[in-house]
């Protein structure tokens, strides 16, 4: 994983520093609300519901069992015991004391994290796959491309104050696992005919209030030119995007209305002036890189192990757990765990500080020290030993934290919605418990499969609902809050946005639609077919006539 | 007199912006001062302003383009870029083009809503020279230029990007 240089650290003291600053000038009143507002927001600092919330940046998903054990302690000694995974490879403390702000990024310092642009309207934090450098299906490792986004793109002078907030994700993968053609700017790693490795690159992608699936501008970007391809269409969007309507300030709102044809011939304009100077990337560069991601010291082993398939064969468990948590990995003998946080009861995504002390124990004892976190709120150790399977398991069942629902009905995503989001328009946390309750049947769980249940408590979607199978919004009907569903939403690669099924629901008839649209899959699919192929087969109709039938 | 960071120094300010004109006759009204005029008026009286080359500069509103100065772009001694909002981001990348792309050598004044805290990235972007909101400590604001030793990215006060430099 990267390690901070002397440049790194040094620039990272600073901010801490002129944070500091600008935390003391506010408390003293020499800062408005407004002035600090965007300054405080460049950190990821909000001003929520009840408390301030502090939102800091897990780049590409990369984490350290020390920097988990760090926050842990932060979480304990500055907030209240827990903290909250979100869909963009962040994690959220909801309750810090502004004053002890400055204190908390000093801490955060020290392990070499930090809250720099994790919200305000400039370049956020690059996402990525969670298994990149283990996936089976990669075609390259694309971690070190993202740090170098996060080098460029941390403290860049020219778009701190973009029309809005600019999210990058990187695909490495054959199979996309980060949303990756939602973003503003959507890069996956592709093959050319004569094999070499470069990028193609999508743009106006977004959820929020106008769902839009990323459009290509181009096909095949080398290496060399990754920056300077995005310094050339963040410099358009910095001149171009609307700054008169906030609701229409998103890239993909300029890409639309300026056609992505004209749009990429502005773009060429300022790349072809750019690209062959001091921002071409050096291979040293690109090597200096990669070398943070290579192997770590795998041993060479069989890819079938013994006493995994005893204890396997031994315990229903913990072969459900192996089947349904455990993915391939490209060294044989070798797994990726994940860690599922979707446990009935506790918000997903949510984490207590003794679940982050603990996780990081085995982190080190199986994987490395080292572990990932998802897009969908999860926590993932990448190389764990096939034969360390059965004891890594009994470790997690210890702290409730072996739940098997990967990728089942009761993984879902799920904002933290109206109780502690200032901009919800309706809780969503009830509203995943409540299905969660109603699907408590393991069985019952696996034969349903494969299907994405998205919650968002508001239209700026950061739940995605419009990406799930089924997706749920939070809606503000006369001060009452209702939810709208949708349907046939996918953030695979073959992405799609969910349609609206009808009129929306109360809080408490939500499980029953839900299962009600679960049966009619139940009832109406072929073979093995997932639901999402079911309802890209039969429509929306029959669900729809279901969910809405008048009682007799 | 008003104040100005220059350079890196706090210094007096011998221009006068004038902020709305439709007239060219408003610049023989005011002789023998330095005048910042809007560049509707560079524009669109180019004969009238020319008899005062030397006098005036002109100031760019965010929603304006540097290219539309022309070709005298040259012949003037400073450019003013307008933040009719610390937030309204254009006039960084307005300095950026004005420096790399149009090659220009004068200076680049930021005016309008200026706080110290964004000094350091507009002095990145070519910014020299800073009229900063009424408010502000011009002391501390000083010290905001050098809230950073150093940056990743190459621009106009540092071409190389750090990668180049490591």
């Amino acid at each position: 994983m990267y390690k901070y240089d002397s440049y790194d650290h040094q620039m990272l003291t600073e901010r801490v520093s002129q944070f500091r600053g600008q935390t003391e000038r506010f408390l003293e009143g020499q800062l408005s609300d407004s002035e600090f507002l965007a300054l405080r927001l460049q950190n990821g600092l909000y001003i929520q519901r009840l408390a301030p919330m502090l939102r800091v940046a897990i780049p590409y998903g990369m984490l350290s069992s020390k920097q988990l054990r760090k926050l842990a302690f932060i979480s304990r000694n500055y907030d209240k015991g827990y903290a909250h995974f979100t869909t963009r490879q962040n994690l959220q403390f909801n309750w810090p004391a502004l004053e002890d702000v400055p204190d908390i990024l000093a801490h955060l310092a020290e392990v070499e994290m930090h809250a720099i642009q994790s919200s305000g309207n400039c370049i956020r934090n690059t996402t990525t796959d969670q298994f990149a450098g283990v996936a089976v299906d990669e075609i390259e490792d694309s971690r070190a491309y993202c740090e170098i986004i996060r080098q460029w793109s941390t403290f860049h002078p020219e778009f701190a104050y973009l029309p809005r907030k600019f999210k990058i994700a990187v695909c490495g993968t054959a199979e996309d696992q980060a949303a990756t053609q939602v973003h503003d700017i959507g890069i996956f790693i592709v093959r050319n005919d004569q094999g070499e490795t470069g990028f193609r690159i999508l743009v106006g992608g977004g959820l929020g209030r106008t769902p839009v699936i990323g459009k290509e501008i181009f096909s095949f970007v080398e290496k060399q030119d990754l920056l300077s391809v995005l310094e050339a269409i963040l410099r358009v969007y910095n001149r171009e995007g609307r700054r008169d309507n906030k609701y229409k300030a998103r890239i993909k709102i300029l890409v639309k209305a300026t056609g992505v044809d004209a749009f990429r011939d502005k773009v060429n304009e300022e790349w072809q002036r750019i690209k062959d100077g001091v921002m071409k990337l050096t291979d040293e560069e690109i090597g200096r890189c990669q070398n943070y991601f290579t192997e770590p010291a795998y041993k060479e082993l069989e890819q079938e192990d013994a006493s995994l398939n005893e204890a396997l064969a031994d315990n229903v468990l913990f072969s459900s757990w192996v089947e349904q948590n455990i993915c391939d990995h490209q060294k044989p003998g070798y797994a990726n765990v994940t860690i599922n946080l979707k446990q009935t009861g506790v918000a997903p995504g949510d984490i207590t500080d003794g679940q982050m002390d603990f996780i990081a124990d085995p982190a080190d004892r199986y994987s490395f020290g080292e572990l990932r976190v998802s897009h969908s709120q999860n926590v993932i150790l990448a190389d764990v030993e096939k034969g360390l399977l059965f004891s890594l398991w009994q470790d997690l069942k210890s702290q409730s934290l072996a739940t098997d629902n990967l990728g089942l009905l009761t993984d879902m995503i799920c904002c933290p919605g109206g109780d502690f989001c200032a901009l919800a328009n309706a809780k969503s946390l009830p509203i995943a418990e409540a299905v969660q309750r109603t699907f408590n049947d393991a069985e019952e769980l696996r034969d349903i499969g494969e299907i994405s249940l998205n919650i968002s408590g508001c239209m700026n979607a950061c739940g995605h609902h419009h990406v799930g199978n089924i997706g749920i919004l939070g809606v503000d009907k006369k001060g009452a809050e209702f939810y709208q569903i949708s349907l046939g939403g996918s953030a695979s690669n073959k992405s799609s946005l969910g349609k609206i099924m009808g009129p929306s629901f109360s809080e408490k008839d939500i499980p029953d639609v839900i299962s009600k649209i679960i049966n009619v899959y139940k009832e109406t699919r072929v073979d093995d077919e997932k639901f999402l192929e079911t309802y890209e087969r039969v429509g929306m109709a029959p669900f729809k006539e279901r969910v809405y039938a008048k009682a007799d | 007199m008003q104040k100005l960071i220059k350079d890196n120094a706090i210094v007096e300010d011998y221009w006068t912006i004038l902020k709305e004109a439709s007239n060219p006759k408003v610049l023989s009204i005011i002789p023998g001062k330095n005048m910042i005029i809007p560049l509707s008026l560079w524009r669109d009286y180019p004969e009238e302003v020319s008899d005062y080359i030397g006098k005036i500069a002109v100031w760019v509103n965010s929603d304006e383009s540097v290219y539309d100065i022309g070709e005298q772009l040259h012949d003037l001694p400073l450019i003013a870029l307008n933040f009719p909002a610390f937030s309204d981001g254009r006039s960084y990348s307005k300095a950026r083009e004005l420096r790399e792309v149009l090659n220009y050598k004068g200076e680049v004044r930021a005016i309008g809503d200026i706080l110290r805290d964004q000094l350091f990235y507009l002095s990145r972007c070519g910014f020299d020279a800073f009229t900063l909101r009424y408010d502000q400590d011009w002391d501390a604001s000083l010290a905001a230029l050098t809230d950073f030793s150093n940056s990743y990215q190459g621009t106009v006060a540092q071409p190389k990007p750090l990668f180049r430099r490591r």
